[in-house]
């Protein structure tokens, strides 16, 4: 039985919020519960999770505005103190946003909403968050966003290669994000962020599982 | 009371898909001599202040906790008395 205690961070805009809590839940069996943006504190949760969708409409930058919620200054607190962090698609903008990964997440290069499946290649298993998966192996995960072109300066970018914290690359670059770059983890790797989403491949009635590993390598960290 | 005119542009080495977009089509309408086009923001502000240098630090602070993102886009500001606009 694994020990993780799961917070789904929900803001208004979020709508991938009941898919990971459906996945964390009811397909990895992990302890799970939804967190309203507007509570001060993540209790007694120990793995956050800061789904995708359009947090406040988006408005102004992808992810800006959320960083102000008022949870979001006891996650930033609990992800420095070394708490288990993870963003996905708007989630990933908004640790962007809050500092807790570096660099940014652009307009897709073709300014087109991008919406389908696509190939990633695994980067690096010795992680929390990809320990399930084999070095190199290639997983299908659907992504969906049109700010999801990673940027960051020519330092960062040597830093993220150099510590080994790019967990996932695009086979075919579909927003074209800087190296290729999918998702990433902070230096001190409780923190990660992708714009691709596992938990729309995690539950075998919707045609693969690709994602599922990636739940599965965090949950049963915890054990 | 005062206004802040604020406009918010990408940094000049990050790529404006949406500004060369625009600058195509402009290229098209015959708008020759275009050779460049970047697309940002412009935001005012209404601010309660005693003094002009005040309104100015209060913009500021603004642009640097929420309104631009330091890695991705520039910022500048100017701040005018409100009557003084016309």
């Amino acid at each position: 039985m694994s020990l993780a205690r799961a917070g789904v961070i929900v803001f208004p805009g979020s709508n991938c919020d009941h898919d990971v809590y459906n996945v964390l839940k009811n397909v990895m069996g992990a302890d799970t519960k939804f967190l309203w943006h507007k509570e001060g504190s993540i209790g007694d949760r120990n793995l956050i999770i800061l789904p995708g969708g359009f947090s406040y409409g988006d408005y102004l930058r992808c992810g800006a505005i959320a960083k102000f919620s008022p949870i979001m200054s006891d996650v930033i607190k609990f992800a420095k103190a070394g708490g288990v962090v993870i963003g996905i698609c708007n989630g990933f903008q908004v640790l962007c946003e809050t500092g807790l990964l570096p660099g940014v997440l652009l307009r897709n290069e073709d300014l087109k909403f991008v919406c389908r499946t696509v190939t990633l290649k695994v980067e690096n298993n010795k992680s929390i968050f990809t320990g399930e998966y084999k070095i190199k192996e290639e997983i299908g995960i659907p992504v969906a966003h049109g700010e999801g072109n990673y940027y960051c300066d020519e330092n960062t970018l040597t830093d993220l290669i150099s510590n080994n914290q790019i967990l996932f690359r695009y086979t075919d670059n579909p927003n074209g994000s800087i190296d290729n770059i999918a998702g990433i983890q902070n230096l001190q790797r409780n923190v990660f962020g992708m714009m691709p989403h596992p938990e729309r491949v995690s539950d075998r009635i919707l045609g693969s599982t690709d994602g599922q590993r990636f739940f599965k390598s965090v949950v049963e960290s915890f054990s | 009371m005062f206004t802040a005119k604020i406009n918010i542009s990408l940094r000049k080495t990050i790529l404006d898909p949406q500004g060369k977009a625009v600058e195509h089509s402009l290229k098209s309408l015959g708008f020759g001599s275009i050779v460049d086009t970047r697309i940002g923001k412009y935001i005012e502000l209404k601010i309660n202040a005693e003094t002009k240098q005040e309104a100015e630090k209060i913009s500021e602070e603004a642009c640097r906790k929420l309104l631009a993102n330091p890695v991705m886009e520039d910022y500048s500001f100017e701040v005018f008395k409100n009557g003084d606009i016309i």
